[in-house]
Formats: structure tokens, C-alpha cells, sequence
């Protein structure tokens, strides 16, 4: 849709001086992981297989051999299946800098192109991994130690709900009476009205901390990739993390499933769960589940937005400040 | 009617709301955690002139509102309806009480204002950002005072009271800025 220019729409969305910040970021992260002996790698952005994940839309594009029919592909929405493949054959620890793209979403803190930091650790198990997320914020970002808070505690302390015993309809009655313009009519699943009282309720209380803060142990229907695991109150729980800072959500973190079976069972239910919603149904990647069967370490994992930590870094609001050329001017 | 999907909500877009117009003030798209994303969009509800919050979900639509912005002279009020008239095709409005609110004490015959129609209806009159008013009411000039310390209240022709420096007088013309009620300086005419 051809748009009027005005006389400064060419221009880049971020000051010269972010973007030398920019660079420095890189350079730091760089450094960060060659002094921790992780290797960089660099997997390819498009693949013939696509998350499941029910809210993660990928971008389908096709190629077209010359004479013959086309063959989808799609645009990553994230490194974490190739480098798990990279891990099954021997890798060892790794990270990349990842350009990813996540269809539907543009706001200010979401652009539909951004940049992942991701990176796996077979030698790190699931607290080691937060720390060094906590150890990374400091020595790249500046940021004080983070608190470390489990998902329970945090429910319980800001909004006294106990997640573990709370009903559906407790949830909902909740959220229905403190989410400010909130419709009575609003229609979701348990997890739904979970997130919806995490971001709308808890985040912006976290935002206040001076300290990042690293949530851990979410419900175990939040697991995405993350192993579940049985507390001592015989509760099951994700070994998945969320770090929150300056009022961002800046990485999500694994302690990495390594059942194949258990993950194709949930690459099911998220296909069936696209169904219901009319979405499309996604390839599963059938190297994936091949590579984790024939031996993934156990590792934890965690992607972080790079965008997001410079706009921390940058006190910027809005994400195209952080990017040379937002979305909108791309 | 048209309808505006969720990725169209942009600030200024006019949308009815549970019957009302309104009009978005910010729109935010919120993607929690690994969940469905949603549009939080704080708005203005036209009718009642009161700020809210609402939450959407990314992808709901909504219907639009026939919600122009025009500018019209004013004319006179007859105790219950204030009128205005297209200078172009002498069309006239009559405002409520409601929809003049608070523009009332700025109200001077034949000076232009924005008026907001929905649906053909006066639903807000905006009066311009300054205006020139005589003073019809205020206590003696002081002599020599030319500073703006101090200050003492003073009535214009509209009914508006604004506080002013000490050297003004009854008869000054003085240029007022309406979204502060503050005297801004002496007019020229």
C-alpha cells in the first residue's frame, strides 16, 4: 500500500549514538561468551518445519526451483530447533545472535524482525543457567544482581492468590475485577487468565524493582520445551524461567526436555489447540525430534531479545529507537 | 458501517463503544508470556468526555463512529441550546449543555470553533487554543506595575475569570489561553 513520504521517512528509527551502542552490546555479548569458551554459531533462517507453539506465528515464504513446484519454507521464529540438532551431534555449548521474525506482532516493545541472543549449556544446569542470565545483565547491561522469585511465591506475595489451589473461575473472578477495562464477556483458558493477571497485574508491579527479576517454576501447562518436574508438595512444575526488567520481558529459559515422545505430544496439542482457533497447522520438525532421540545432552537453553536489553540499556519506550530501521520504515 | 480490525487502532481513530463514540487515545499490543496476544487502548468516551481503559483481543474488531471534525461560527444560545452555523452553507447545530461543557466561558459570537459531530449531532465543541477577550470586570490598575508577581482575578466578556498581572484594565483586550484559563498577553485588537 503505496503511503504519502514526507521528507524524513528515509531516515533510520535510532539516534547514530544507540547505534554505536548497538555494536558495543554486540561486541560485550561477544565477549561475554568467548571468556565462558561457548562457541558462536550461525544456523540458517529459513526452514521447511515451523514451531507448533498455538500464539507463535512464523512467516511462510517459498521456493520456487526453477521448473518444479514450490516448497513452503518459513522464516525462524527463534534458533532453538537447529541448535538443538547442533547439540545432539556433539556441539557442546553454544550461542548466536539470531535475526527472527514473529508474524503479527508490532508494538512498542514487539516488531515482527528483531534480534535473538540464544544459547544452550550442557554444563549448566537449570540455577546455573539463571545465574549466568543474572551475570550477563550485569556485566553487559549494567544491571544490579536480579531476585530470583518462583512463579508461586510471586502470585502469592503481589496479588495473595495460590496459583496451585486457585480454580478457573477464582482466576477468572479475579482477573474480571482487577484488570482495569477488562470486558465481563472476555472468554479464556486457565492459562490464559494466568498470563493475563502475569502481564497486566504482576509485570507492571515487577517493573518497579530496581533489580531484575527472574521468575522460575511456571505451571506446568506453560511448559513449552521446558522439562516438568515434581516438587516436594507433589505439584508439577516447568524448569522454565522468564527474566523481567525495567518493565520488559527480556528472555525465557529451559531446562530443556529431552523426551522426543513427550515433545511430539505436545507439538500435537498445540496443532490441535491451532485448529480449534482456525489457525494453520504447522510441520512438526521431524529433525528435531530425530536429533533429540538419538542423544541431546541435557542442557538448559535460553533466549534473550537484544532489542529489549537496548532499550533497558537505553531507557528508549519504543523498539524502533533501538533498531536502525523499525518495521514501519523497513 | 465500516469496521476497524485491532491493527488499525492508532491514536484519534473514532469507534463506537457499548453504543457511545469514542476515540483512542493510546493503543498498546500486549503479547504475555507465550499467550494470545491483546490490544490494552486507553480511550476517550466523546459523549461523557471520560477517559478509560479497555482490553482487546489482537484481531476483534470494532465498529466505526461518524465522528467528524468541523470548524463552525457561533452564533447565540437561547438558555437551552447553543448555536453554531456553517459559514459556508449557513447550516446550523444546536449544542446541549453537554456537548458546549466547559468551552461555555469561551463562547464569543462569530469567533470560529471546532466542533466535533457525530452522526450530524454537536457532541463536543473545542474552542481554538487562545482567544481575545475584553475585560469587563476587575479591580483598578496599579501604577508602575509591570511585573507579572501578584496578579488579581479579572472577568472577561464571555464570563470567563482568569487571573491577570496588576496593570490590566476594564476595556483590555487580552489574548487568553483556553486549555490553561491563563492570561497569556495584551491583544492588539
Amino acid at each position: 500500500m503505496p503511503k504519502a513520504m514526507t521528507e524524513t521517512d528515509w531516515q533510520p528509527t535510532a539516534e547514530i549514538t544507540t547505534l554505536k551502542r548497538r555494536a558495543q552490546l554486540l561486541a560485550d555479548v561477544r565477549h561475554f561468551f568467548a571468556a565462558r569458551e561457548v562457541l558462536e554459531v550461525d544456523t540458517p533462517v529459513l526452514s521447511q518445519a515451523a514451531p507448533t507453539a498455538t500464539y507463535l506465528d512464523s512467516f511462510q515464504t517459498h521456493y520456487q526451483p526453477p521448473g518444479g513446484a514450490d516448497q513452503a519454507y518459513f522464516l525462524q521464529t527463534s534458533p532453538e530447533f537447529p541448535m538443538k540438532r547442533l547439540l545432539a551431534a556433539g556441539s557442546g555449548d553454544i550461542y548466536q545472535i539470531a535475526r527472527v521474525f514473529r508474524n503479527g506482532e508490532l508494538g512498542h516493545q514487539h516488531s515482527p524482525e528483531f534480534t535473538m541472543l540464544e544459547w544452550y549449556r550442557p554444563t549448566l544446569d537449570y540455577a546455573g543457567l539463571m545465574q549466568e542470565v543474572d551475570e550477563l545483565l550485569q556485566q553487559v547491561a549494567g544491571c544490579p544482581p536480579a531476585r530470583k522469585v518462583a512463579y508461586q511465591q510471586v502470585f502469592q506475595e503481589l496479588l495473595q492468590i495460590n496459583v496451585t489451589d486457585a480454580s478457573t473461575a477464582d482466576l477468572r473472578a479475579f482477573a474480571l475485577a482487577s484488570v482495569n477495562g477488562l470486558p465481563t464477556d472476555w472468554q479464556t483458558d486457565r492459562d490464559g487468565w494466568l498470563e493475563l493477571m502475569m502481564s497486566e497485574l504482576i509485570e507492571p508491579q515487577l517493573a518497579k524493582s530496581e533489580k531484575p527479576v527472574i521468575v522460575f517454576d511456571f505451571p506446568a501447562a506453560q511448559a513449552q520445551l521446558a522439562k516438568i518436574y515434581r516438587n516436594a508438595e507433589g505439584v508439577n512444575l516447568a524448569a522454565r524461567f522468564e527474566v523481567y526488567a525495567g518493565g520488559l520481558e527480556l528472555a525465557n529459559g529451559y531446562d530443556e526436555c529431552l523426551d522426543a515422545n513427550e515433545l511430539r505430544r505436545r507439538f500435537e496439542a498445540d496443532n490441535a489447540n491451532r485448529q480449534l482457533q482456525g489457525k494453520a497447522l504447522m510441520p512438526i520438525d521431524e529433525n528435531l525430534l530425530a536429533a533429540i532421540d538419538a542423544g541431546m545432552p541435557a542442557c538448559t537453553g535460553v533466549a534473550l531479545g537484544l532489542d529489549r536489553l537496548l532499550m533497558l540499556i537505553q531507557k528508549a519506550t519504543h523498539l524502533q529507537h533501538v533498531q536502525s530501521f523499525g518495521f514501519e520504515k523497513a | 458501517m465500516a469496521s476497524y480490525s485491532t491493527n488499525e487502532f492508532k491514536g484519534g481513530l473514532k469507534f463506537m463503544l457499548d453504543g457511545d463514540p469514542c476515540s483512542i487515545i493510546e493503543n498498546e499490543f500486549v503479547k504475555p508470556g507465550k499467550g494470545q496476544a491483546f490490544n490494552r487502548v486507553k480511550f476517550r468516551n466523546l459523549k461523557t468526555g471520560r477517559v478509560n481503559e479497555r482490553t482487546f483481543k489482537s484481531g476483534d474488531s470494532v465498529e466505526s463512529a461518524d465522528v467528524i471534525e468541523t470548524d463552525l461560527e457561533y452564533s447565540y444560545d437561547d438558555g437551552e441550546f447553543w448555536y453554531f452555523m456553517d459559514p459556508s452553507t449557513f447550516e446550523q447545530y444546536a449544542a446541549d449543555a453537554n456537548a458546549v461543557s466547559d468551552a461555555k466561558e469561551w463562547l464569543k459570537e462569530q469567533y470560529t470553533y471546532t466542533v466535533t459531530l457525530w452522526d450530524g449531532d454537536p457532541l463536543l465543541v473545542t474552542p481554538p487554543n487562545f482567544v481575545n477577550l475584553k475585560v469587563v470586570e476587575t479591580d483598578p490598575g496599579l501604577r508602575g506595575d509591570t511585573s507579572s508577581g501578584g496578579g488579581k482575578p479579572a472577568t472577561l466578556e464571555t464570563g470567563a475569570v482568569v487571573r491577570v498581572p496588576l496593570f490590566i484594565e476594564e476595556g483590555e483586550l487580552l489574548k487568553v489561553d483556553t486549555r490553561t484559563s491563563t492570561y497569556v498577553e495584551r491583544a492588539k485588537d
